[in-house]
């Protein structure tokens, strides 16, 4: 047994019985990467040295009022910005990146309830991409079974917390982006509502979707971490300044009497066998447990991805405007004159699938094409959130699968950014309407990959869905199943 | 069916300041294409009378006071660059 396999709650009352050691912590992550990161591949850069010194630290401070991630060893994604450490974004464009400025506010967040940062997890490139394979370094694996994806573009995130490297991780999602590797690698993962945590500091894809979230292997650390990270930032002029529950009171309370909302959208033709059943399986578990679920319609549901494809590559085609061989990253070696250095040091660093979504989001923001495409996408954008609105008119939650499908195997989709697209059609409207939504296991398919199930709440009322959440996990058993890896085979 | 064009694929290359050789403007055409015409799909649904959606939360323009304040320094500004003189990014001429 890891010591990951602990709760956040039971680790820190282990350090504060002096059974174990922050040191401890620290050397169980970089044992464990050690012994299988040469088969899953989930690292970018690690901290090792830094992240060493700073447990010895923290052993010594240890005091009483200690927050409970204290010590608590965690991965960040690398479109995070981490001040001094090495940050891509996955992308060779910024492979020279080795000393960024500042840290971004969930950084400084983090450092403040002192966790450790083993290091930066791989995604796909600027998180464009749902496998991990358009990283500009390497194909990070699924630990369940090396040969097939571990989804993204959170992938790293998802499968270093899968495989025990780390205690928790943050990711980020546009599109699904933390929901779905999540799903794919059996962990929980939240995309918090749009606003509740600051991007400061998350190098940016589409602004007007992206969140930062946790992703654990247990829905209460999901909220501990989560309640770490919140809270408005006059650095992010999209942050929400609302008031912040306290997220642990949600696990006070059962799910007697909550409205589950199941869209039949989401078990709609497309939708894999096994997902669906197990998704089934957990609508029953849910009507023993006191709640009732009924099906509703999300009538946009189908228009979604085209919309989203068009307004995200929209945002990225203007965001990724910065990279431009000048200030930071790299540049051409060609000798050529400023304009041909900005076109060849772009081309030259971003990878296929960048190059597409900027080109797709430059033209879909080109004059003559500009009402056409980017216009309609963003009428398009309403119909789906009122459709959510009307749901929660109604319903507490919504619940369906998080992803159509189980992980892919690598290399099956690659050459198919289309059919890729599409598999992201349970997600994308969560990011569309900007509610949270979370995905928890919920059972493996024949070939023994997770299925993960998406609970999908109002504007920030995390509460519910971690209540939600909760429950299930409680009840069932799926989240303490483990991959075999290394020593474990 | 929406045709890309590769003089079309080429002048929004232009737009986004990206070099792309022959063979990824022949390929990107197709792509686009493929991409645009998933896309037109959208022009199922009558949005005559729909207001676009911009930002999901009912925020308006964060203003705050225009305060000069301690940011980054000069030298830090300047340690990522590829290429630097004289406390300054240089790049290669615009003028001849």
């Amino acid at each position: 047994m890891s010591l990951f396999d602990y709760t956040l709650k039971e680790l820190q009352e282990k350090l504060h019985n002096k059974e174990i050691t922050v040191s401890d912590l620290v050397e169980t992550s970089f044992a464990r990467i050690n012994e299988v990161d040469d088969e899953v591949q989930a690292f970018l850069t690690l901290n090792e040295e830094e992240a060493k010194k700073q447990a010895k630290e923290l052993d010594e401070q240890l005091g009483t009022d200690a927050s409970i991630l204290y010590g608590a060893p965690i991965g960040i994604k690398d479109n995070i910005v981490t001040k001094g450490l090495r940050t891509t974004a996955a992308s060779q464009i910024l492979a020279n990146l080795n000393d960024p400025l500042y840290d971004a506010t969930v950084v400084e967040k983090l450092n403040a309830e002192k966790t450790v940062t083993i290091g930066k997890l791989n995604m796909d490139e600027f998180a464009m991409g749902s496998t991990n394979e358009n990283s500009g370094y390497k194909k990070t694996r699924n630990p369940w079974n090396t040969d097939y994806v571990p989804g993204g573009s959170s992938g790293g995130s998802a499968a270093a917390v899968a495989a025990g490297e780390v205690f928790f991780s943050l990711g980020s999602d546009t599109g699904g982006s933390i929901r779905q590797p999540a799903s794919f690698c059996g962990v929980v993962g939240l995309k918090p509502t749009y606003g509740l945590v600051s991007r400061f500091g998350l190098v940016a894809f589409a602004s007007s979707l992206d969140q930062i979230g946790p992703i654990t292997r247990t829905v209460e650390d999901n909220a501990h971490l989560l309640q770490a990270i919140v809270g408005h930032d006059k650095m992010d002029s999209t942050s929400a300044n609302v008031e912040i529950p306290n997220y642990s009171d949600a696990f006070k309370q059962d799910v007697k009497g909550l409205r589950i909302a199941v869209p039949k959208e989401y078990l709609a033709e497309g939708v894999d066998k096994e997902v669906k059943e197990a998704v089934l399986q957990a609508l029953k578990k849910y009507e023993e447990l006191g709640a009732t679920w009924e099906e509703v319609s999300l009538p946009h549901s189908k228009y979604a991805v085209a919309a989203y494809y068009l307004l995200s590559s929209s945002e990225a085609s203007a965001n990724l405007a910065r990279f431009d061989g000048v200030r930071y990253g790299v540049r051409t070696e060609k000798r050529v004159d400023m304009l041909d250095m900005f076109k060849h040091s772009r081309a030259e660093g971003f990878g296929d699938e960048v190059k597409r979504r900027i080109m797709l989001g430059t033209f879909a923001l080109s004059s003559g094409y500009y009402d056409a495409y980017y216009k309609k996408a963003q009428k398009v954008r309403t119909l789906i959130k009122n459709d959510f609105e009307k749901i929660f008119e109604d319903y507490d939650v919504i619940v369906g699968p998080t992803s159509p499908t189980t992980a892919y195997k690598i290399g099956e989709k690659i050459d198919d950014p289309l059919t890729m697209y599409v598999d992201d059609i349970l997600t994308i409207p969560v990011n569309l309407a900007g509610v949270p939504g979370i995905s928890v296991p919920c059972g493996l398919s024949s070939e023994g990959l997770p299925i993960g199930l998406q609970i999908i709440g109002k504007h920030f009322d995390e509460s519910t869905v971690y209540r939600t959440a909760y429950a299930f996990e409680q009840a069932t058993d799926h989240h303490k199943k483990r991959p075999s890896l290394g020593g474990d085979k | 069916m929406a045709d890309i064009s590769k003089d079309q694929v080429k002048h929004v290359a232009n737009l986004a300041r990206l070099a792309l050789t022959d063979e990824e403007v022949e390929k990107m055409a197709k792509q686009l294409g493929d991409i645009i015409s998933y896309a037109e799909l959208l022009n199922e649904l009558d949005t005559d009378n729909v207001e676009p959606t911009t930002h999901v939360l009912d925020l308006k323009n964060v203003m705050r006071k225009d305060e000069p304040r301690e940011w980054i320094s000069k030298e830090d500004a300047l340690k990522n660059a590829p290429d630097q003189k004289d406390g300054q990014f240089r790049v290669p001429s615009i003028l001849e």
